[in-house]
């Protein structure tokens, strides 16, 4: 039996999850059109790689991934392309993005796909495989994991974890995987074992799922251990489930690799083995469909699905309005219900008036401690709203502002309703922005600094050449004079 | 009473030579506070303080010529750095130099440009492409926004248009209570 560690703080929100789990994961029919949006991971957005009008197949390449960290985007079925456009995407301000539209045929045909032998090929080529097949980190992050799965050449990483957790509520989509596809998700660990040369591989699921982690077991035999771990929100985030699973604490500004520790969602670990083992990139994800509808479920939807059309299958009741992507806790606002579902939809929850009530009106901070006290992250919640507030980002930032997760913890135990992770979005927002500016405005020094060196040489071989001119001049005066 | 000359002369001797050496080996080159002042400065170079850039403005603080309020691009929060830097209180931003705007890059309409090269002599950054007689063109990416190109041009087609905020520099605004409360 593996002794397991705690973190300091997390919540135990109202779980509606029993909910969505009652059916087993369905297969919703094609929509009439998919808009594929070409900026579905961190990094640079993919290159588009057709034209409107082509045909393409199912898997087939629509965007190359340029850069270092980058992902490929492919089409989910057959089809045309109808449009290459600006197009509103998930995004918590409703502003669109480069995307492709495309009209399925119905045939679903498929690209012919290549299967590889992970373990006999040379690690390099399976992690760009990978890249080439879209494969991104679909626990929310969508970080391309070709990157993650390179272990470098000094650092060895002892420990991979496979996130299985699903901490927030109402999320079910990777409960319901690991009950319906453990094997797939076991051989594709494997595959990752194998490219990092993990020693130890553990899954950790909370144990408010007995099912996933019963499939998991028996799937899993003897080489990877599969650990229950308490429910305890956010025992998912990634360094709080690594706490829990190997004690180990990520210091500030340092990633789990450094220490020898790797962290995939369980998901991943499914897509990374269907891109390799049956040559199969990333069309679609499961998705939790769940809150203010008749019938909630997990979908396994095509990338570029339209979420109203999901919600659609799934019965919205009276009193629907707007809806969630992600958890309560961590999700945001959709500004629109159409935009398509991209590889980081875990999960959409409709809202209703009874369900997620307006927020209270916000009361003054009476410095109770109670956010301290949750914090997961063992940050002082309180003091970087202060700052936060006052516009004083520099002293949020030295109070270890980008160490928090943005759980959502601290707002939910807060007595007097602050609104404190926008705070911190707000903050760390301004930040980011500062530090684009900063790079401009080096930029920019460089090039007036470059700009007076060249008007000062210009004037200076000017007056030289003037000064040659003359000097000329006056001896061909002196010439004539003598002649 | 030698001993006591010889052992203060050899001390003197010995610390004048560390402290020699140190100024030699520690030597910091140009002026470190200017240096910390043109930092934070926004470096749109468009003379709205007074000075002819962001490097003799900072040079004027330095020696307590100018005040810290004095630069509309770098705004509030750059008045609050500068204040940090230098141990002096904030002083809100002096309306005579200009208003804080949303940034802006220029704009030339294409149709109308002579190409008569005069904002490409105003352009501090060299951000204007363009030859005698040929069409001219922001490079917008190296634009710094100082309007000073606008004045020059005898047909007036440069404009100044808000940057656009895309999925990537967009910023997640302060919870709207705030705002409500005033």
């Amino acid at each position: 039996m593996r002794k397991l560690f705690h973190f300091n703080g997390g919540v135990h929100p109202p779980q509606h999850k029993v909910e969505s789990v009652k059916d087993p994961i369905r297969k919703p029919p094609l929509p009439e059109k998919l808009v594929i949006p070409l900026h579905q991971h961190i990094g640079t957005a993919a290159k588009v790689a057709v034209m409107v009008g082509e045909r393409v197949l199912k898997g087939q390449k629509i965007g190359e991934a340029t850069g270092n960290v980058s992902s490929a985007i492919h089409a989910p079925t057959s089809g045309k392309v109808l449009e290459i456009g600006n197009f509103p995407v998930a995004h918590p301000s409703g502003l669109s993005e480069l995307c492709v539209t495309i009209a399925p045929d119905g045939m679903d045909e498929a690209a012919p796909f290549s299967p590889v032998d992970p373990f006999s090929m040379d690690p390099a080529e399976i992690r760009k495989i990978l890249r080439d097949s879209g494969v991104v980190g679909l626990g929310g992050a969508v970080f391309p994991s070709a990157i993650k799965l390179n272990p470098g050449r000094e650092k060895q990483v002892r420990t991979l974890v496979l996130n299985g957790a699903e901490c927030e509520p109402y999320i079910t989509c990777d409960d319901l995987l690991m009950r319906e596809r453990a094997d797939e998700i076991v051989k594709g660990a494997q595959i990752m074992r194998h490219l990092l040369h993990a020693e130890e591989v553990i899954v950790g699921i909370e144990d408010n799922k007995p099912e996933a982690i019963a499939a998991m077991k028996q799937a899993a035999g003897d080489e990877i251990e599969v650990v229950a771990v308490p429910t305890l929100y956010p025992g998912g985030g990634a360094k709080q489930l690594i706490r829990v699973l190997t004690g180990i604490e990520v210091p500030a500004g340092e990633r789990s690799t450094d220490l020898g520790v790797q962290c995939f969602n369980v998901a991943t670990a499914y897509t990374v083995y269907r891109a390799i083992a049956c040559g199969e990139p990333v069309t679609s994800r499961i998705v939790t469909v769940t809150g203010n509808v008749k019938n909630p479920g997990n979908y396994e939807a095509l990338i570029g699905t339209p979420m109203d059309f999901l919600i659609g299958l799934s019965e919205p009741l009276e009193g629907s309005r707007g809806a969630l992507m992600g958890g309560p806790m961590m999700g945001f606002d959709l500004p629109s219900v159409s935009v398509p579902v991209v590889k980081a939809t875990n999960c959409i929850i409709v809202k209703s008036e009874k369900l997620f009530p307006a927020p209270p009106t916000p009361m003054p901070c009476i410095r109770c401690g109670r956010c301290a006290a949750s914090c997961p992250a063992d940050l002082q919640p309180q003091e970087l709203y202060w700052f936060a507030k006052a516009g004083n980002f520099g002293k949020a930032q030295e109070y270890s502002l980008f160490d928090c997760i943005e759980c959502g913890c601290c707002s939910y135990v807060c007595p007097s309703h602050i609104p404190l992770v926008q705070f911190y979005r707000y903050a760390k927002s301004e930040i980011w922005a500062q530090e684009r500016e900063k790079k401009s405005s080096d930029i920019a020094r460089v090039r007036h600094e470059f700009r007076i060196e060249r008007t000062e040489r210009e004037k200076r071989e000017k007056a030289e050449r003037l000064a040659q001119k003359a000097a000329q001049t006056r001896a061909q005066i002196k010439a004539e004079e003598n002649s | 009473m030698l001993d006591a000359i010889l052992v203060m002369s050899g001390l003197a001797l010995f610390l004048g030579s560390l402290l020699g050496y140190a100024s030699i080996r520690f030597h910091v080159q140009g002026n470190a506070l200017v240096e910390k002042i043109d930092a934070i400065l926004p470096q749109t170079q468009c003379a709205q303080c007074g000075f002819p850039g962001c490097r003799p403005y900072a040079e004027a603080i330095a020696e307590g010529r100018a005040e810290i309020n004095q630069c509309p691009p770098g705004g509030e929060a750059n008045i609050h750095k500068l204040a940090d830097l230098l141990g002096v209180e904030f002083k809100s931003l002096n309306a005579k130099h200009g208003a804080e705007k949303p940034k802006s890059v220029a704009f030339i309409d294409e149709n109308t440009c002579i190409g008569c090269t005069l904002c490409i002599q105003a352009c501090p950054v060299d951000a204007i492409s363009g030859a005698p007689k040929h069409m001219h063109t922001i490079l917008s990416q190296e634009c710094t926004g100082c309007e000073l190109c606008i004045e020059p041009c005898p047909v007036d087609c440069i404009s100044m248009v808000p940057v656009a905020v895309t999925v990537s520099n967009w910023k997640w605004k302060a919870p709207s209570y705030l705002q409500e409360a005033g």
